[in-house]
């Protein structure tokens, strides 16, 4: 009988099931226990990139960089970015676009004889924050904004 | 889903027949407007008058746009896009089409084979003139675009045509633009021809047809949505459409023309794109140039 | 035809430069549209900017630029008749360099 048929199918399933359970038991416990051991995650692009450039010297976030950047792309092939600075001696000036697959986009290396000025068109693969990092005779300092990159609906 | 809704919304503002089959016979011009202003896509701008068309044109924008004056329709979607217009600023204080000028000069100014130059083909030696093409040319009977006088220029001195998107004769339209540049669009259609009329009539069934499998007309975005969003595009008008061209799109990442920018936009519907210069564009870019007269050619320049 | 264009404007005794730079900056991931292939990467590695024969500006570029690069610096001083050079050397070893009297 049907009924009967599928009540024993279930139960044998089940049997199987707790046996599994039974015998893997202590192993799964373990296991499990060891998974949820904190592991480190893994470094964004961004700090990985960060680190090799850096060595993990300190950055120091300033209002003193300012970044003029639309806020919405509206087509991250080209992002026009103006990048000024109240920061005296800047030697060198990293742009990094976070969500880049490569997220360094480009590295200026100043004279003193230039103002720390200086203005690029970069291209954004998404929404992403823009991060700025000026070197100087005392230290390294950043700034950052984040620009939304949109898809092209009709003329995309 | 949307497409449903769009066709439901058609049927019920359009009783009359599908013009679509209409228009495979030829129609006299009062039976087209006729049919025209009961199919028109809301608010009715159709008329058999071209500066009435104009003037429908201008009050229905005005009505959308209160704070914009006629000129800065020039700006396209940057007039009403607030946000990408810095973004758009800041790019057009160095844009990149300007190596196409340059070459655009150097090409115009070099002679054919046989001695004789561009300037010879137009009026005032080709410069300022890009503001009143397309034209009505009466002898052959059909609208000339400027890149078709470049190429007619071309073979009436046994020179090889170019094809229509050549970075060539993009760079000498580019170049001719630009001596037209802050000129206002001055397109004539005259009175003493008929064809001429009808030609302009036919660019603007063109552009109201509905058509492709999401069944837009140019009119649905650009008259009915003007402004409004599609996805995270927002709309651009139709007036000033034309003034900005040959334009350095930064989704082509190099300078096209307005046909060009048909093709796209009829692939982006899903219609069947037609070529370069075909009659159809140019009737298409006469009316559309012609509802701009009065706005400043800004040629080339820099779109998304 | 030179690839590079600059532009100097004198401003309070600053000069302001400014280059557009023809050139494709391709990062190597696109694909023609026709033949589905890979278009190599063929971008510029390397720009310098010199301020009368000394080298003011040292870039190293990404692909991440954009296509028909643009750049903008600022010189705290110069005069009319300085001589602005600006060359650049991309990943296939192409070049080029253009010199610009400030007006």
């Amino acid at each position: 009988m049907p009924g009967n048929r599928r009540k024993f199918i279930k139960q044998t399933l089940a049997l199987t099931a707790c046996s599994a359970a039974a015998v893997s038991g202590l192993t799964v416990s373990r296991q499990a226990a060891a998974g949820l051991a904190i592991v480190k995650p893994a470094a964004s692009l961004l700090e990985a990139t960060l680190k090799e450039l850096f060595h993990g010297e300190v950055i120091t976030a300033t209002e003193k960089i300012v970044i003029q950047i639309p806020k919405i792309a509206e087509n991250g092939a080209v992002v026009p970015i103006t990048i000024t600075s109240s920061l005296s001696h800047v030697s060198t000036v990293f742009i990094l676009v976070e969500k880049n697959p490569l997220p360094l986009s480009a590295k200026f290396t100043l004279s003193p004889e230039l103002e720390p000025f200086l203005s690029a068109r970069l291209k954004m693969a998404e929404t992403s924050d823009v991060i700025v990092i000026a070197k100087t005779n005392e230290g390294l300092y950043s700034g950052r904004e984040t620009v939304k990159v949109t898809i092209g609906g009709c003329g995309g | 889903m949307v497409k449903k809704i769009l066709k439901r919304m058609w049927l019920n503002n359009n009783r009359a027949p599908d013009i679509r089959l209409q228009a495979e016979r030829p129609i006299s011009i009062s039976a087209f407007s006729l049919i025209s202003l009961t199919l028109c896509l809301a608010p009715c701008v159709l008329s058999a008058d071209p500066v009435q068309d104009q003037i429908n044109i201008r009050h229905y924008y005005q009505q959308k746009f209160p704070h914009l004056k006629l000129q800065d329709y020039a700006d396209g979607v940057y007039a009403i896009d607030m946000i990408a217009r810095q973004s758009w600023l800041a790019i057009e204080e160095f844009p990149p089409y300007e190596p196409a000028i340059e070459q655009g000069k150097l090409l115009y100014e070099t002679p054919f084979k046989n001695g004789n130059h561009y300037a010879d083909c137009f009026p005032g030696q080709g410069i300022g003139i890009a503001n009143e093409y397309p034209k009505w040319d009466g002898a052959n009977g059909e609208v000339i675009s400027l890149a078709r006088a470049v190429n007619d220029c071309r073979a009436g001195n046994q020179e090889m045509p170019l094809t229509y998107q050549d970075i060539k004769m993009v760079s000498i339209l580019a170049y001719l633009a630009f001596t037209s540049r802050g000129k206002a669009i001055n397109i004539v259609i005259p009175e003493n021809d008929q064809r001429a009329l009808a030609a302009y009539e036919q660019g603007k069934q063109y552009y109201y047809q509905r058509r492709g499998r999401l069944n837009f007309a140019c009119a649905t975005c650009h008259v009915q949505n003007a402004g409004k969003h599609i996805r995270s595009e927002l709309l651009s008008p139709l007036l000033g459409h034309t003034s900005g061209w040959p334009t350095y799109r930064l989704k082509w990442g190099e300078i096209g023309t307005l046909h060009r920018r048909f093709s796209e936009c009829l692939e982006q519907i899903k219609a069947q794109p037609l070529p370069d210069q075909s009659a159809e564009y140019r009737n298409l870019e006469y009316f559309l140039s012609f509802i701009s007269n009065g706005i400043p050619l800004t040629g080339p320049s820099t779109r998304k | 035809m030179s690839s590079i264009k600059i532009r100097t404007k004198r401003i309070d005794g600053k000069i302001q430069i400014r280059t557009l730079i023809s050139h494709p900056m391709e990062h190597g991931r696109n694909r023609n549209k026709e033949t589905n292939e890979l278009i190599p990467a063929h971008f510029i590695k390397l720009l310098t900017v010199s301020h009368n024969d000394k080298v003011i500006v040292t870039a190293d570029l990404s692909a991440s630029i954009s296509k028909d690069p643009y750049f903008a610096f600022l010189l705290k001083d110069g005069n009319a008749g300085d001589k602005i050079t600006i060359s650049w050397i991309d990943n296939l070893g192409k070049e080029d360099s253009e010199t610009h009297v400030v007006k």
